[in-house]
């Protein structure tokens, strides 16, 4: 059963022999994980009792595909890995041979061209191919983009490399507006480019600022402090009750409950951290889980005030800065202001552009923290709690300070995703969500606020992505539904980008002062913290 | 009285749930110091096997004996639940071990994402009622005591004698031992580690598929997103007692099960769950090493 | 009680009957001494003596069961050790420490280290926070004040040109140095410094020494040094308490402990009357010949169950001038012999070649590497089985 073999046996085997003999392991174990779970499926008949389907053919063909697999990997993948050497230990980066043989300019013309073509027949593709083979197009054409983009920044490597995040802060910056420009361009109207952008600012840009903004709040006690938090997401879920209530009870504008509720949820944070600071490691682990917990379910059973797991609704749209409102009924709604064409794009992109300045505010003062003693302080206890005693650092009050800052950008992340929803309710706080965001910590690299926002546009996007991919159901049948699949490749991608990379994305750390030089510290100097 | 009794039993059952799958925690902590947060998606893919090997008995026979359904059921339940648990160590933990702490536990839950996740998509997201295994209810002076109950606590209390026998009387349960106490210093001494591991991994997961089929029995239903409030709570339990206890860990079950019994029973039992993670958060205040667990020396 | 009697407001530590007991174990009973101002105090004894304990309750790790812990501060004020939280005696009662086992922020630069070790002062300078998040000029002086003390400090230790370097990847002895430097910007009155130079090879050892009269001679502050290796007890120390289990057995002048028939004892681990005979079987100079044979520089301390799980060599620099080089596996028989080296100045170990040495100390001679392997007789290594 044992998928490695003795190491005698090694020798003689030439690597086909090799791969044939481990594919049938792989494929005996494929077989026995998935005989009952793939090769039958339960179903309610008629009558609402449980029957099975019997799907062999569909057992048959995921397990051909894993021997398949492991017969390529071990007989052709391990050898060129071997060989090539094509992982770079140190940065984890393909070397250049591999890459620029894969990004070539005659790849980008054809890249280039296909988009082309496609984009002019955008509105008689179905007439030509019929709906089938036009979502396939629709699918290269994506595919080619992405490619033309990659090639463009792999061309660029060097630079960008430099002034990442100058660039990076620049391209969210424009990024709505180059999303409205093209699909203007592309549609041919304003008003189609206003009203096509909607998804792209909205599922793609506020979604993953959000989980951006939430990871780098979650970086102060776990990637800074060392405090592993896996009940994160009930600050998010203080600050946003906080202004559901407070905004649909009082009236109260966005502007005074965003603080408000950045205050309550580190005010929660303090309030949690003090019992539970002595704790150690994964005992605060679970105590911060069922921390967690006891908030979703008081906000369930709470019925009086929090309406159950029904949620609140209506909770009041932010107003641009009190000047304008983005209610179409206000006498000083936005379009009648501007005099300018109705559209609920503009809500989102102002959302957009409030939620990067958040983000931002986070960044800012994380930066700026990490220089300061207490933000030295912070790494200083994730290195060793002991030393720092002996140096007369106050820990409790330290590590109070990171749960309460961390807590706070949760509270303002928590109002913002309140407003953003207009309405609330526990399901959005489960602990799914808490992993999610300390997911996309570890795998940034933990304390790097460049490897957090990588890994948050990686997994929350690329899941997102899943809902494009509808030409699917041409291949599987019209009962495919992509998004099914969404948690489930994004638990897989956790595991294997772990695998790939232990210490995240970023595995190295800034120093926060240099008298001669800055150098980065080398991640496997740097401890995970205790607790 | 009688109610309070009549409570008791059903905490004790409740209890003897949590506590099997809380072994699986508390040995792999105890072995590699890692919080498996798949072992409660481990459990409910043990549910989901008896489920669909109960199905399957139902389609091939026209009656099955219970007693033997049940065992068939928790046989193959053992069988393909370990698999699961083996090939996730191999695939998933192995390869990060003595690497970054947080890692594997990263891995953990994707695993725990991914397996529930596999489950809905390969089984469909509803809920799956199967009709009463067993249905006979007992009236002792009041109390009712269903069968349901006594098979819970004899099989329960069956394999922890098994278990116990296992982990202090055999070479393999010495082997674990003294993988837990040091690692390296046991591989010195030619105990495969690895090997050991492994087979800590298989026999939470053969403890969690019991606990899985015995859940089905219980409750009658299974979905796939059943995994994670019984795993939360096991986890719970394991920390209660002591993570790293084997007593501990049964002792932990038992408690979080009688709080949850009775706190619905004399309060409320919407605040059930918020009772046991609250009492975990005051006991762990005053233990911070659980009940059972060796007290943390903080070395200068 | 020692010889020589200070006055109250001479000592900067009196520890007065400090017991601290673990279950039934008593690690310390009734212990009692004072450590004077300016002054390097070494607190040595076998392995297992209570040392690290001590520390432990100087620096509020541990809480004592008994007894009271007297800090004297330069401006006159005075702290009960013993009743200050842990994080407040290096804050407020200026005492500051190093580990046995170095305990550094690993992944941190140096200087970051060194600033780490700044942060009340810096907290304070930052308005807690709060005005330094807002960039007011107040903070930046400081900061720039710290890292120009971080960097005297580096200085000092011959860290300089690494400073931007992680914390871990420096050697062992560099390692020593920079707790001590970290230890430094705390602006201790009190440094406690847990065997520095445990590991280190000779010229580390010198290096250290050389660093620690420093600290002495120009900053006033006292240090208490727990520590194996003799040479730098000897060299440096004005003034040593020896424990044995738990309980203090001599103080006074390192010539004094030296000569105490009883430290002779606890590290021989013979009865009072034998001390001369071990005195007459291994004072022989045949014997320390033999002693010093094969060099092992790099060889750090082991888990040997020996009184002295110090490096290999032991130096013994001797007051009067001598210096007799014994090995560990003679370390208890050295101690004797170190005696009745005093009155046979033309030691073999002398006529060694000796390098140019480093330390600038005046106090002691240089003890240069005189690296021994411990090859014994079995004579020699007599006092080990009788732990």
């Amino acid at each position: 059963m044992a998928v490695t073999t003795s190491p005698e046996r090694d020798i003689v085997a030439t690597p086909m022999q090799r791969a044939t003999r481990e594919a049938l392991y792989a494929g005996a174990i494929a077989l026995g994980l998935f005989v009952l779970f793939i090769g039958l499926r339960t179903d309610q008949n008629i009558s609402n009792e449980l029957i099975l389907v019997q799907r062999w053919w569909l057992l048959a063909v995921v397990v051909v595909l894993t021997m398949a697999g492991r017969f390529l990997y071990v007989a052709y993948g391990q050898p060129f890995l071997a060989n090539q050497k094509i992982v770079d230990v140190a940065t984890g980066l393909l070397p250049e041979s591999m890459a620029t043989r894969f990004f070539r300019l005659p790849y980008f013309i054809a890249a280039i061209v296909i988009v082309a073509v496609l984009a002019f027949l955008a509105g008689s593709l179905d007439g030509l191919l019929g709906p089938g083979l036009a979502g396939y197009a629709r699918f290269l054409r994506a595919l080619a983009i992405i490619y033309a983009l990659a090639s463009v920044m792999f061309y660029f490597r060097t630079f960008i490399h430099a002034h990442f995040s100058a660039l990076g802060i620049t391209a969210l910056a424009l990024y709505p507006i180059i999303v409205v420009l093209v699909l203007a361009l592309y549609g041919g109207s304003v008003a189609a480019g206003f009203q096509g952008s909607l998804k792209w600012v909205d599922n793609y840009g506020i979604q993953i600022l959000i989980y951006v903004m939430l990871a780098w709040g979650l970086n102060i006690v776990v990637g800074l402090a060392g405090l592993l938090d896996l009940g994160y997401v009930a600050f998010y879920a203080v600050g946003a009750y906080a202004y559901a209530l407070l905004g649909t009870q009082y009236g109260l504008s966005f502007w005074i409950l965003l603080p408000a509720a950045g205050a309550m949820a580190a005010f929660w944070g303090v309030l949690l951290g003090f019992p539970v600071l002595r704790l150690r490691g994964d005992y605060l682990a679970i105590v911060t889980l069922a921390f967690g917990e006891i908030i979703r379910l008081v906000l369930i059973n709470w019925r009086e005030v929090t309406n159950g797991s029904a949620g609140i609704t209506g909770i009041p749209k932010v107003t641009f800065f009190g000047l304008m409102t983005f209610n179409v009924s206000d006498p000083n709604y936005i379009a009648k202001v501007l005099d300018i064409a109705t559209s609920s794009a503009y809500y989102k992109i102002f959302l957009y552009y409030l939620i990067l300045g958040l983000c931002l505010l986070t960044a800012f003062v994380t930066i700026r923290l990490r220089r300061m003693p207490v933000g030295r302080a912070w790494e200083a206890l994730r290195e060793d709690e002991i030393a720092c005693r002996s140096l007369g650092i106050n820990t409790t009050t330290t590590k109070l300070t990171a749960f309460a800052t961390g807590a706070m950008f949760g509270g303002f992340a928590g109002s913002f995703f309140a407003a953003r929803q207009g309405f609330v309710s526990p399901e959005s706080f489960i602990f799914l969500e808490s992993a999610i965001i300390l997911a996309i910590v570890v795998l940034g690299g933990m304390g790097s606020l460049v490897g957090i926002a990588v890994a948050a546009m990686v997994m929350i996007g690329g899941t997102e992505v899943l809902r494009e991919l509808d030409f699917l159901k041409q291949v599987f049948g019209p009962d495919f539904t992509p998004e099914l699949y969404r948690m489930l490749l994004f638990g897989m991608a956790m595991v294997i980008v772990m695998l790939w990379k232990p210490r995240g994305f970023v595995g190295s750390r800034e120093p926060t002062a240099f008298l001669k030089e800055r150098r980065a510290v080398s991640g496997s100097f740097t401890k995970e913290g205790h607790g | 009285m009688q109610y309070f009794v009549q409570q008791l039993i059903n905490g004790l059952t409740l209890g003897s749930i949590y506590g099997l799958i809380a072994i699986g925690y508390t040995m792999v902590y105890g072995i590699i110091g890692m919080i498996n947060f798949a072992h409660g998606d481990i459990f409910m893919v043990g549910a989901f096997t008896a489920l669909i090997v109960f199905l399957i008995l139902g389609a091939l026979f026209y009656s099955v004996p219970v007693v033997i359904a049940l065992l068939v059921m928790m046989i193959v339940a053992m069988l393909l639940t370990s698999l699961y648990n083996w090939t996730i160590e191999k695939v998933a933990y192995r390869p990060l071990r003595g690497s970054f702490r947080l890692a594997p536990l990263i891995t953990a839950i994707g695993m725990s994402i991914a397996l529930s996740n596999f489950v809905q998509v390969t089984q469909g997201p509803r809920n799956k009622p199967i009709p009463p295994m067993v249905s006979k209810v007992y009236n002792i002076e009041g109390v009712s005591v269903s069968l349901k109950q006594i098979v819970i606590v004899i099989v329960t209390a069956l394999l922890l004698a098994l278990f116990w026998y296992l982990v202090n009387k055999t070479s393999l349960g010495r082997a674990q031992r003294a993988c837990e106490q040091d690692r390296k210093m046991a591989a010195l001494l030619g105990i495969d580690v690895d090997r050991t591991i492994s087979i800590t991994f298989v026999m939470g997961a053969a403890l969690a598929a019991v606990a899985g089929t015995l859940f089905l029995m219980y409750y009658g239903v299974i979905a796939f997103s059943d995994g994670f409030t019984p795993g939360v709570k096991a986890f719970t339990a394991a920390v209660l007692g002591g993570i790293g206890s084997l007593p501990g860990a049964v002792l932990g079950g038992l408690m979080i099960g009688f709080i949850e019994s009775m706190w619905s029973a004399y309060f409320s039992i919407d605040y059930k769950d918020v009772a046991a993670f609250s009492i975990l958060a005051i006991v762990l205040i005053f233990l911070p090493s659980g009940i059972l667990g060796r007290p943390e020396v903080e070395k200068v | 009680m020692s010889d020589a009697s200070p006055s109250v407001n001479d000592a900067i530590l009196q520890v007065e009957h400090l017991s601290m007991k673990f279950g039934g174990l008593v690690a310390i009973g009734d212990l009692s001494f004072q450590a004077r101002r300016g002054e390097i105090t070494a607190l040595i004894g076998p392995n297992g003596a209570g040392k690290t304990t001590v520390f432990n309750c100087i620096t509020g790790f541990y809480k004592p069961s008994e007894g009271m812990l007297t800090l004297n501060r330069r401006d006159g004020s005075s702290y009960l050790l013993e009743r200050l939280p842990n994080h407040e005696i290096p804050a407020r009662a200026k005492v500051a420490r190093t580990f046995q086992n170095i305990r550094l922020f690993s992944g941190m630069t140096l200087l970051e280290n060194l600033l780490v070790a700044q942060h009340n002062k810096l907290m304070k300078a930052s308005g807690y926070t709060i005005l330094g998040l807002f960039g007011f000029s107040g903070y930046r002086t400081a900061s720039a004040e710290s890292i120009d003390l971080a960097r005297h400090w580096l200085e000092k230790a011959d860290l300089v040109d690494r400073a931007d370097d992680p914390a871990g990847d420096l050697p062992y002895g560099a390692q020593r140095r920079l707790e001590i430097a970290r230890a430094m910007c705390t602006g201790p009155e009190l440094l406690c410094l847990d065997e520095p130079a445990a590991g280190l090879n000779p010229k580390e050892s010198m290096a250290l020494n050389a660093l620690l009269m420093d600290i002495k001679d120009n900053t006033g502050t006292s240090i208490l040094l727990i520590e194996h290796d003799m040479a730098v007890v000897m060299q440096i120390s004005d003034h040593v308490v020896v424990l044995e289990y738990g309980r203090k057995i001599s103080d006074g002048s390192p010539h004094a402990v030296r000569t105490d028939p009883r430290v002779i004892a606890a590290y021989l681990g013979v009865e009072d009357e034998d001390v001369e005979t071990v005195l007459i079987e291994v004072g022989d100079e045949d014997v320390i010949e033999q002693l010093d044979t094969g060099p092992d520089a790099t060889h750090g301390p082991g888990s040997s169950s020996s009184y002295f799980a110090g490096p290999v060599t032991d130096t013994v620099g001797h007051s009067e001038g001598e210096r007799v080089t014994v090995s560990k596996g003679a370390s208890k028989a050295g101690q004797v012999d170190a005696r009745s080296g005093a009155a046979r100045p033309a030691s073999p170990a002398e006529a060694k070649p000796e390098k140019p040495s480093a330390a600038k100390s005046s106090t002691a001679k240089p003890a240069a590497k005189a690296p021994a392997k411990p090859k014994t007789p079995g004579d020699s290594n007599r006092g080990g089985g009788n732990e």
